[in-house]
């Protein structure tokens, strides 16, 4: 891979840098109608953006060379914890791309809108299935909006009973969007403590519990990998005090097929599609985040709603209990798609191969690491393993830099220093479509790593040296935020 | 098929695991819930799933479209897709580790640079979902920076863009004052009538929901007089033509992304765009890159500002957003790295060319405007009638006539919303309005 721009401070120019007055990428083709009156000037642009003015070619070649400055699915291992990177087939992205899909227009008729309905209808029907509800919205875009998007319904509910309910219960060892999504939402985040083997603490629980709790958020598995034991004693002491369960489904990999989380008493799931059912993560977005409630929570999801009537599909705004509309238009549509082709290829029957295979390559990590580790868990983990780097490495070493040295041996680094309640911590997912044999290769590549880090510190601390850029200065980038492009801007000295 | 695991290497894996069966890994689940029976179709192939597709496909047809209403159809160069689809990027994730992730972050700053030159603003996010979220993100940025409560919204701003805006202002102290709609577009004597000392921004979408451009400056005057932002809403594919909101002296930008080389996709995914001035940057929400030097003192970049986020911050973060639209980003980048300044204006030029011409062709046939206002590539003409036989009618016949205003507007209910993109031709043109002046004919 040959990236030489000539400066050695630039790995690859800007697109603002290579670009040339007049040059032209794209032509639009002539005007075939007579010209009209010109717009009032008042309302006229008065100086035309900077964008950069290059060849079709000097594109491409721009942006293949940045693609291949990344780490991604299709080319490296990619254990990041907690978001399921898992293969993303190909036949999906083919589907999804077809103008009958990619070129339908959001407001289209529904009688002219059938195919593409019924797609949506039938997600909507076997998401429920698998999360155990009674009704699902497609609309939220991400994981973040299907929280706050539950929560809302969890509040108009209790509102519509008469009920203020303003605290919203969440283990401390939840992603950071639960509690940030509470609060756009209006609530009170209180955090409830784990135990120390990462299990929810019911007693701190039961005194947490009171007539103003509306909502128990939990992520199932947690975050540590592990199943909660007491999930329906839980459900129990939640649905006693009058509140609502609420399933964060980040970790739904480690359950399709196995157990449904209806039947373990939730009232509420949000999904990521683009973890559990391999719709790309794109660089980070766009996803979708569907909401999965039981029946009688179905009155309060967002508009529109899907139905079908006579053997047509149709959309619908007329819902008198709605929390009201979270986006504009239908959802990620072009996403939904691919998760759809996703559950048809694996059918009824695929579904506990999905976690059975992921929890299996989990512990298979797990019992590979374990000598390695002096805290390694020794109870079997579900879809992803949590190792506390403490005491495992050399004087000085860090977590952080096992992950950056990771990077130089061609592996994207596991989610590290999350939870916050694991310390040094790297969370491992490998998900069920990775080999034993790259399982291997990384196991033993830790194995290498922890070596050097007795051995020789400092490769870890200079690492990583095989990558485009070596360490990045976080804290200048902080400090003195450069956020964009200024012309005439020189390069790094 | 995505599952590596022979029947051999589970046993193999079992056994160095530890247990005699996969269920004793599973032990911790209520073993009566234990493995439900599923409603879904049984599994098929990659052949039979791609027929599959293909019927679903075919349920529906591709039109010759009139319909914009918030979503456009525009050409979108080969190359945009061709690349943004590459493996590396798309089954990359949010680049938590910059030195495997120069890729994907240098296009976000670029994407950055391009977005604040589009808007003529200070700087720019990574993006947010859609122009309905941007729109919310920024009234909630408004009433925290000024610590004011109202929200002005006139009725003409997009309809799904005021539902969104009030399902997240709901519990947050701030509220929508809705300007109701008299005239096509804002006059700053009705603006002054609800502007108060609670005031925190008043949101203008230009072009707004009619099709008709706003005249921002002197509004823009009266709400900075007030003490309180202007948030613009915008179309980008306009403003190669329309001044930009940084001209206008705009505190907050934001749009619908997807007239910058993202398909039309039945609703999304799309992006949403949202800069602001510069005082506002440490408020901003969603992810943003900057520009940083590594130990070599080579260039490179990261997520940073990390600070206003979620997974630092948690409840008291500026916004619950995790993650941007990444993939959408890029492909405007590329879209417009492929436009390039000069494209920019062409394309709007011809927007508004055609667009005028058709609304004159259908004039002079007979069918009034209903508005007299500047407007850019969008129009709403009036009936004698309600439109939604004329909307059936063409639909028979794979036309798409527009979007019927009475949905949203109970006073428009004999107006419809007209679209003329690049895409349409003079025939294009031509046959449409023969075909709708013969059905308005009385």
């Amino acid at each position: 891979m040959t990236l030489s721009s000539g400066d050695s401070k630039i790995i690859e120019p800007l697109l603002f840098e290579k670009s040339v007055p007049d040059r032209q990428g794209f032509t639009w083709p002539e005007l075939d109608v007579p010209a009209s009156a010109p717009l009032p000037s008042n309302l006229r642009r008065r100086q035309a953006p900077d964008w950069p003015e290059l060849a079709e070619l000097q594109v491409v070649r721009h942006f293949t060379r940045l693609s291949q400055l990344n780490y991604s699915l299709d080319t490296h291992f990619y254990p990041l914890g907690s978001c399921t990177m898992k293969y993303n087939p190909k036949a999906n992205e083919r589907a999804a791309s077809w103008p009958e899909f990619a070129e339908l227009h959001p407001l289209r008729p529904d009688h002219l809108s059938q195919g593409i309905l019924e797609i949506l209808f039938n997600l909507e029907k076997w998401l429920g299935d698998i999360c155990g509800m009674d009704a699902v919205t497609l609309q939220p875009s991400a994981g973040a909006q299907g929280e706050l998007t539950g929560i809302l319904v969890a509040r108009a509910y209790h509102e519509s009973r008469g009920q203020n309910r303003h605290v919203v219960l969440i283990p401390d060892s939840a992603h950071g969007t639960n509690p940030a999504s509470v609060a756009v939402a209006g609530l009170t985040a209180v955090t409830v403590k784990s135990t120390a083997d990462g299990c929810l603490d019911i007693d701190d629980l039961k005194s947490k519990l009171s007539s103003d709790v509306a909502v128990l958020m939990m992520t199932v598995p947690n975050t540590l990998g592990l199943f909660e034991p007491k999930i329906l004693e839980i459900a129990r002491l939640v649905h006693d005090s009058g509140a609502l369960f609420y399933m964060d489904g980040a970790n739904l990999n480690a359950l399709v097929g196995l157990v449904k989380p209806g039947d373990l008493g939730f009232d509420i799931i949000h999904v990521n599609v683009h973890k559990t059912f391999s719709t790309p993560h794109g660089g980070g977005g766009p996803g979708a985040g569907p909401v999965g409630v039981k029946k009688f929570l179905a009155d309060f999801l967002p508009i529109p709603r899907i139905s079908l009537k006579d053997g047509l599909y149709s959309l619908s705004e007329e819902s008198p209990k709605t929390i009201g509309r979270v986006r504009s238009f239908q959802g990620n549509t072009g996403i939904l798609i691919r998760a759809y082709c996703y559950l048809r290829l694996q059918g009824a029957q695929g579904l506990a191969s999905i976690s059975e295979n992921a929890i299996l390559a989990a512990n298979y990590v797990r019992v590979t690491l374990a000598p390695l580790f002096p805290k390694m868990p020794v109870t079997p983990c579900m879809h992803e393993v949590v190792v506390s780097g403490d005491g495992a490495y050399g004087p000085g070493v860090k977590t952080l830099d096992v992950a950056k040295r990771l990077l130089d041996y061609g592996f994207y680094a596991p989610t590290i220093y999350f939870p916050l309640i694991v310390p040094e911590a790297l969370m491992i997912e490998p998900t069920e479509t990775e080999t034993r044999e790259t399982l291997d290769l990384f196991c033993e590549t830790i194995r290498t790593i922890l070596d050097e880090s007795r051995r020789d510190p400092s490769l870890l601390k200079n690492a990583p040296t095989t990558t485009p850029v070596r360490r990045l200065d976080e804290v200048k980038a902080a400090r003195e935020p450069n956020l964009r492009h200024t012309r005439g801007e020189t390069s790094p000295r | 098929m995505f599952i590596p695991y022979t029947a051999k290497q589970r046993d193999e894996i079992l056994k160095t695991v530890g247990v005699r069966s996969f269920e004793e890994l599973i032990g911790d689940l209520p073993q009566d819930k234990l493995r439900p029976s599923y409603h879904l179709p049984p599994s098929i192939t990659e052949m039979e799933l791609l027929r599959h597709m293909d019927d679903l496909s075919k349920r529906a047809f591709l039109a010759q479209s009139f319909l914009g209403a918030g979503a456009y159809e525009h050409f979108i160069p080969t190359a945009v897709w061709s690349l943004a689809l590459r493996g590396e990027f798309a089954t990359a994730y949010t680049p938590y580790q910059p030195e495997a992730s120069q890729g994907t972050l240098q296009s976000i700053y670029e994407f950055q640079t391009l977005i604040c030159e589009l808007f003529s603003m200070d700087v720019s996010n990574a993006s947010l979902y859609d122009g309905a979220s941007a729109a919310a993100e920024a009234c909630l940025l408004a009433a925290r920076h000024t610590g004011r409560t109202e929200i002005l919204i006139p009725e003409t701003v997009h309809p799904h863009t005021r539902q969104v805006i009030s399902t997240y202002l709901a519990h947050s102290g701030a509220k929508i004052v809705l300007i109701p709609f008299q005239q096509p577009t804002l006059s700053g004597e009705i603006l002054k009538k609800h502007l108060n000392s609670d005031t925190a921004a008043l949101l203008l979408q230009t072009p707004n929901f009619f099709g008709c451009l706003e005249d921002p400056a002197p509004l823009s005057k009266i709400v900075h007089e007030a003490g309180a932002l202007l948030i613009s809403s915008t179309y980008p594919a306009a403003l190669g033509l329309i001044s930009p909101p940084g001209e206008y002296d705009a505190d907050i930008a934001v749009a619908e992304g997807q007239s910058l080389g993202v398909p039309l996709s039945y609703g999304g995914p799309y992006l949403g765009l949202f800069a602001c001035k510069k005082e506002l940057m440490r408020k901003m929400p969603g992810r943003v890159v900057g520009q940083t030097v590594d130990l070599d003192g080579k260039r490179g970049f990261v997520l940073t500002l990390q600070a206003r986020e979620q997974h630092i911050r948690r409840e008291k973060a500026m916004s619950n957003i995790c993650t941007n639209q990444a993939l959408c980003a890029l492909a405007s980048t590329i879209h417009m790295a492929l436009l390039g300044k000069k494209g920019l204006a062409r394309l709007a030029d011809i927007n508004f060319q055609k667009a005028h011409y058709a609304a004159d062709q259908l004039q002079k046939n007979g069918v009034p405007l209903t508005f007299t206002s500047p407007f850019f590539n969008e129009f709403a003409v009036r009936f004698p009638r309600s439109p939604d036989p004329l909307i059936d009618s063409l639909g028979r016949d794979r036309i798409l006539a527009g979007f019927p205003l009475g949905k949203y507007y109970p006073s428009l209910k004999n107006d419809l919303l007209v679209c003329v993109t690049e895409i349409k031709t003079k025939q294009d043109i031509d046959d449409f309005v023969t075909r709708v002046t013969e059905w308005a004919r009385p």
